[in-house]
């Protein structure tokens, strides 16, 4: 598959503070690529250099093939955008706003703007002036959602929006994945990352740390293992690869990397395991890795 | 009360940490540039023959009585060297503090900040409240400043008293007006303007009122600015015409509260209606023509207003000229025709600095869009920088140029009406379109600045203040000739334009446009800030 975005050793720098550095990111043709950081990682710098509104420092950038930052009209052509802060034209309806985005864009589907209205159940006779957070992140999502592009850039798009609109949200970008056309998500929304994307990345002071399928990463994690068993567990401590184990007679909670799961399971059948409940590691988990208390990354040792 | 003010006291100290520069240099340099005016007219004049003289040439001149008023005691040091800034300088006063207290409510509430904060201790009308005080203690630190300063440079202290407090009420005035604006726009943009357009209505009428005989008429009693003349200052004290400036204060300030109780936060007192569903907006020119067309209408309407009174003028120069003395200067250096022509032509300069003003304000649309975060979802489309920018700076030369036109047209018909002239028509509107390059200097700077240093791109209009306050004061503080040649507007070709005008107008063309281009080059290398 051809790579849509290709950047590497990115840098972006505002005065002393170094906003981006030496980031590497590939987005394929066709995925739904997940950008995952908390605020102030260096998300949306990294979509702005993107977009050709910020000029990167150092590093190479391409996105379609073509120089974000000099291509301007032939890539935008090709690409839709959704601000993390949509801030709109006080004296212009929603709908004005809309049909002005698009059209500056070059693509205008009207059946596709009527029924993106009606299920996102925004009212585009209202001035912006009037419209909440909520509701002008809706306009700036069927502006961008009703431009036939090759390449969606979302920056944090469902801030404001409520968990029902959470889920319109969730079903067009599926839609998009299902037609080919390629995502970049970017979130700190952890479950919408892991609901949508086909890979992830997760960015933290200006570098992503860490990139692949949700699965892969799942690979190199450990499980969160609760279980109850008939007689008293002996020598679980001899089990390599248990973390955070507490252990009480016949209950037992830890973590076990995957590659040491069969050893687990050995000895609670041994022991009579009565029930078992087994958690693959959620997002959260794998960004507290992360983002440890103590900010330093802490690497999986399995 | 106690509630709906409460925090008052951490919003006055938020506001004066956000002005401690801005405000404090208005109020310190208004205060200097009284001071130097009347040290340097200490200087020019030290014969009462020499004052009486001066004076007398002003009162008998229908064009500087139109722009500054009268002197009332040609004796007087004092009134001599204030009279520009009598009814100028209380304009100055005046626009600087309806843009502060514009500033600290109507602006904060469309940022959105005052909502912010709304969720703290904070009462409903603390924000009003604290910006009233701030205005006040301005008023107070200006009259007080400017007291000084004239006494400092040698004026009586009664006369300056009366000088400074002028400035101080009137600069009250103008605030408290800002404060109700503030609640009937939806805007702060539209409420810069309602009150710019209240406060140059007051001008006029003064105007008007002044040039009428003997003295001024019960027009100039309907002006602030017209108050602040008639305290007459230096020229036999009125105190009692103080009430008038602080009574309309506290009338003004009442109806801001009023207005600010009846209505919601965020919103004006007209309500919204629904609008289309569906836009015609195409192009990036369209959406920036939406976006100013009204603000262009609304200077439109004042510029044709203004050339027609000021045009019509014209007639009333010769009434003037009572003394036979004047009557022999004038006509040694000229005859009528050209005291008209100086007349004109110096209600022609004036109103190219307003159409400079324009140009300012149009062109520095691109900052405030890129601040509100509105260009870069525009520019995220197939839309490039140069022509994004170009809809609004397009917007700002063509605009300032037709507000010339409407100009020299509507003064031109005033003029020919009014003196049974109609060969004046087109020499008037042919002086009017030659200020057109220097008023596209001064735009242009804003370009120079939004390209390189966006975040200055307000400082053009401390520039044009002081192009403005060079081109009446330069010569009177001795200025060097270079200093003064630094203001564009200076180099505009006068009434009559002739062959000789045309090298000035291309030089100043060629200016504008270097300056733009320099603007666009760095417009296209920098980043989108907030």
């Amino acid at each position: 598959m051809a790579a849509v975005i290709e950047i590497s050793g990115l840098t972006k720098r505002y005065g002393v503070t170094t906003a981006l550095d030496g980031l590497d990111l590939v987005v394929e043709q066709g995925e739904v690529h997940g950008f995952l950081g908390p605020n102030g990682a260096g998300k949306t710098t990294t979509l702005r250099v993107l977009l050709g509104t910020v000029r990167a420092d150092a590093g190479r950038v391409r996105v379609l093939g073509l120089d974000p930052w000099s291509d301007v009209p032939e890539l935008h052509a090709r690409l839709a955008y959704v601000p993390g802060d949509v801030s709109l034209w006080p004296s212009l309806t929603g709908g004005e706003v809309i049909d002005l985005l698009s059209r500056l864009q070059g693509g205008h589907d009207t059946a596709r703007r009527a029924e993106l209205l009606e299920r996102f159940d925004l009212d585009p006779t209202k001035k912006s002036r009037s419209y909440s957070k909520g509701n002008r992140q809706k306009v700036a999502l069927v502006a961008a959602l009703a431009t036939d592009a090759e390449l969606y850039l979302l920056d944090e798009p469902t801030s404001g929006l409520d968990p029902l609109m959470e889920q319109t949200f969730r079903e067009c970008v599926s839609e998009l994945r299902a037609q080919g056309r390629t995502v970049l998500l970017s979130s700190h929304i952890l479950s919408e990352a892991e609901a949508l994307s086909d890979r992830i990345s997760i960015i933290r002071a200006g570098k992503v740390v860490e990139t692949g399928r949700l699965a892969d990463m799942r690979h190199l994690q450990r499980l969160t293992i609760s279980a109850e068993t008939e007689h008293e567990l002996h020598g679980i401590d001899d089990v390599p690869g248990l973390h955070d184990v507490a252990y009480d007679g016949t209950h037992l909670h830890c973590t076990v990397s995957a590659e040491h799961l069969g050893e687990l399971l050995t000895h609670l059948t041994a022991a009579g395991v009565r029930t078992l409940e087994s958690h693959p590691p959620t997002l959260e988990q794998l960004f507290l890795e992360h983002y440890g208390n103590n900010g330093s990354e802490v690497r999986a040792d399995g | 009360m106690a509630d709906t003010n409460a925090g008052t006291g951490a919003m006055l100290r938020l506001a004066l940490r956000r002005d401690r520069v801005l405000l404090t240099s208005w109020v310190v340099g208004l205060a200097a540039t009284a001071g130097f005016s009347a040290a340097a007219t200490v200087d020019l004049y030290p014969t009462e023959e020499s004052r009486v003289q001066a004076a007398e040439t002003i009162n008998a001149s229908a064009a500087v009585v139109a722009l500054y008023g009268r002197i009332y005691d040609p004796t007087s040091l004092g009134a001599v060297s204030m009279i520009k800034l009598t009814a100028l300088g209380a304009a100055i006063v005046g626009i600087v503090m309806l843009f502060v207290a514009i500033r600290h409510t109507r602006a904060e509430e469309d940022s959105g900040r005052l909502e912010l904060i709304s969720g703290g201790r904070l009462g409903r009308l603390a924000p009003l409240t604290s910006t009233v005080l701030l205005i006040a203690g301005a008023s107070a630190a200006l009259a007080i400043l400017t007291t000084l300063a004239n006494t400092a440079a040698g004026l009586p202290f009664a006369g300056s008293l009366a000088f400074g407090l002028g400035w101080g009420t009137c600069a009250l005035v103008y605030g408290a007006l800002g404060g109700v604006t503030a609640q009937i726009a939806t805007t702060a943009r539209s409420a810069r303007g309602m009150g710019l357009t209240i406060l140059a209505i007051t001008y006029v009428l003064r105007a008007i009122g002044d040039l009428a005989e003997p003295g001024p008429s019960a027009l100039s009693w309907l002006s602030p600015i017209g108050w602040n003349q008639q305290l007459r200052a230096y020229s036999g004290e009125r105190w009692w015409v103080l009430v008038l400036p602080l009574l309309a204060s506290a009338v003004l300030v009442g109806l801001a509260y009023t207005l600010r109780s009846r209505r919601d936060l965020g919103a004006g007192l007209r309500d919204e209606r629904p609008g289309p569903a569906t836009g015609r907006l195409a192009t990036v020119g369209g959406l920036a023509w939406r976006l100013q067309s009204r603000v262009l209408l609304g200077w439109s309407v004042a510029f044709a207003l203004f050339g027609l009174i000021l045009g019509s003028l014209a007639s009333s120069v010769d009434k003037l000229l009572t003394s036979p003395a004047t009557k022999q200067f004038f006509e040694a250096i000229g005859g009528m025709s050209r005291l008209v022509d100086v007349f004109l032509g110096a209600e022609i300069a004036i109103i190219a600095a307003i159409a400079a003003a324009y140009g300012i304000s149009a062109a520095d649309r691109l900052r405030s869009e890129e601040a509100d975060g509105h260009a870069e979802p525009v520019l995220a489309t197939a839309t490039t920088r140069a022509r994004w920018a170009s809809s609004h700076y397009l917007i700002a030369l063509a605009g300032s140029a037709f507000l010339m036109l409407l100009a020299g047209l509507t003064i031109g018909v005033g003029a020919s009406a009014a003196l049974g002239d109609w060969s004046q028509l087109g020499r008037i509107v042919v002086a009017a379109l030659a200020q057109i390059p220097a008023v596209w200097v001064v735009t242009s700077l804003v370009m120079l600045a939004f390209g390189w240093a966006p975040r200055l791109t307000t400082a053009v209009w401390g520039l044009l203040a002081a192009f403005v306050i060079v081109g009446e004061f330069g010569a009177l503080w001795h200025l060097p000739g270079w200093v003064m040649d630094l203001s564009p507007l200076r180099h505009a070709p006068t009434l009559p334009v002739g062959t000789d005008g045309i090298t000035a107008i291309v030089v100043l063309t060629v200016v504008a446009l270097a300056i733009s281009a320099a603007g666009y080059a760095g417009w296209r290398r920098r980043d989108l800030t907030g």
